[in-house]
């Protein structure tokens, strides 16, 4: 099975906190993994450090066998989809503006339809971005995550802030990705239940790492579900 | 009578001149307003007026000084910015306060105000030579074809920086870049309608076609042919009038958008359908 990440002794030291202490695991290719834990566990840090916002490290990231500080051309082979998009609302970009913004060659200017249709928001091409739904720019963001058929799919957070029907949709797009195109998926989400359905890995973060392995093993662990799904709900509201 | 002003070939010189500083303060203004950095252009033109007091003082072309001090000093401003996580509207204010500051000692020191430093404050447009003309066409054809280039990249980093940055775009060079570009387009529109009054060539068209566009490069022309309409309309009506063209320019640039402003209130330009 090959190799997607190799993450080694990843310690982050903010100023006045660790973010993240001493993690090691390995992302192999087709696996969707959830990354759970409650809020401040680190899971947007490791996102960071992942993508290269973030290279104030110790320890070692690979992708695909090379290191990130070594180069940025894992880069080409990332989609990435954040939490909430930050943009100017009055931004005038139409969907298909921003979907072309992830192209990297001119040349495939024609995947851009055959994804908009995938995602069902093709209607929407020529609407300005800041006009839709929350859930709406979201598939908008994996459309352009997705628009150079990348072999990794980073998603942080992907639902928050959005209606149940576009997260169910969302996540049947998930899966399919997954299932027929074998993208490898990392997702880090608050809803157990969604991991449980989707994800066929799980990894628990909280600031160090819990336990990293198959879902079926984590389910089966009541103590282990019990303790985060507390955890992150007791924080979640308190953050609230 | 009217058509006469056609004739002349300062009025050429001024309308071909004006057209593509519209253009280039068109589209690198819609880059810098998209970034919340409006003011931006504001701040290089006032540095530009301590190059420009330079250049008169020491008898070198006072256009040349500008630009090296103005865009040096909008890169070192960014640089520091970067560096010591200083808010843009902050550094603007530093950058204009101290280009107009370094123009104030250096005037007086050369024995005061001349009619030289009051063309270069309120604009000289009909006074433009073959020469400058020919400069002007030059740097907006490079700037254009720089856009050009690296459209995709400039107009992603605008979008959004960090989505950029995982995209593999150098977007902190990119940002030098543009500050590079606006030092570039402000300098040479600097004899259109002065320092005074260059930054709403870089605001005002693009505020209104933003109301009316839907995509970025619909906007653009429209941001475009509102600023050619402004420029080539103000350079007319001053001769005509017999009033200053800036001023002109900017007034004929603050009706179009009080006019989008009027259209939108009455409900008709509420959505981008």
């Amino acid at each position: 099975m090959l190799k997607v990440v190799e993450i080694e002794h990843l310690t982050i030291q903010y100023p006045d906190v660790k973010a993240i202490d001493d993690v090691s695991f390995t992302i192999n290719q087709d696996d969707f993994l959830g990354i759970i834990g409650p809020n401040g566990a680190g899971k947007s840090t490791l996102f960071a450090a992942m993508l290269g916002l973030n290279t104030k490290y110790k320890g070692t990231i690979k992708f695909f066998g090379t290191d990130i500080r070594k180069s940025k051309s894992y880069l080409k082979e990332i989609g990435y989809v954040p939490q909430k998009p930050i943009f100017e609302k009055n931004f005038p970009a139409t969907v298909n503006d921003v979907v072309k913004m992830g192209l990297q060659k001119e040349s495939d200017e024609n995947k851009i339809d055959e994804i908009l249709q995938q995602l069902w928001i093709h209607e929407l091409s020529e609407r300005r971005i800041g006009e839709l739904s929350s859930g709406q720019q979201q598939r908008v963001f994996i459309a352009k995550a997705l628009v150079n058929s990348p072999k990794v799919l980073i998603l942080d957070e992907p639902v928050t802030g959005i209606d149940q029907q576009s997260i169910d949709l969302f996540y049947s797009i998930l899966k399919e990705l997954n299932s027929k195109q074998n993208i490898t998926i990392i997702w880090s989400s608050h809803d157990l239940d969604a991991v449980n359905k989707l994800a066929n890995h799980v990894a628990c973060l909280n600031r160090t790492l819990f336990f990293h392995g198959e879902s079926d093993d984590f389910f089966k662990n009541d103590d282990l579900v019990k303790q985060y799904s507390e955890a992150s709900m007791q924080k979640h509201m308190h953050n609230h | 009578m009217t058509f006469e002003i056609f004739t002349f070939s300062f009025m050429h010189r001024a309308i071909i001149s004006g057209i593509a500083i519209a253009i280039l303060c068109s589209i690198v203004g819609l880059f810098l307003v998209l970034r919340r950095y409006s003011l931006f252009g504001d701040a290089i033109a006032h540095s530009s007026f301590g190059g420009i007091a330079l250049g008169l003082m020491s008898g070198i072309y006072p256009l040349w000084t500008a630009y090296g001090v103005s865009i040096v000093s909008a890169l070192i401003m960014t640089r520091i910015k970067d560096r010591f996580n200083i808010s843009g509207d902050a550094s603007i204010a530093v950058l204009l306060s101290s280009g107009i500051a370094v123009g104030l000692v250096i005037i007086g020191l050369s024995g005061g105000f001349t009619l030289d430093i009051f063309s270069f404050l309120f604009g000289s447009i009909l006074l433009v030579s073959v020469n400058d003309t020919i400069l002007i066409l030059s740097l907006t054809g490079v700037i254009l074809i720089v856009i050009l280039l690296l459209y995709r990249q400039i107009l992603y980093s605008t979008f959004n920086e960090e989505q950029a940055k995982v995209s593999g775009i150098p977007v902190e060079k990119i940002n030098y870049l543009i500050v590079f570009m606006a030092g570039l387009t402000v300098v040479t529109s600097i004899q259109l309608v002065g320092v005074l009054l260059i930054s709403a060539l870089f605001v005002i068209p693009n505020v209104t076609a933003i109301m009316y566009g839907r995509g970025f490069k619909q906007t653009a022309i429209i941001s475009i042919s509102f600023s050619i309409f402004s420029v080539v309309a103000g350079i007319l009506v001053s001769y005509l009038f017999d009033i200053t063209p800036a001023g002109t320019i900017v007034l004929i640039a603050i009706g179009i958008f009080g006019c989008t402003i009027g259209i939108k209130s009455a409900g008709l330009l509420s959505q981008h359908h």
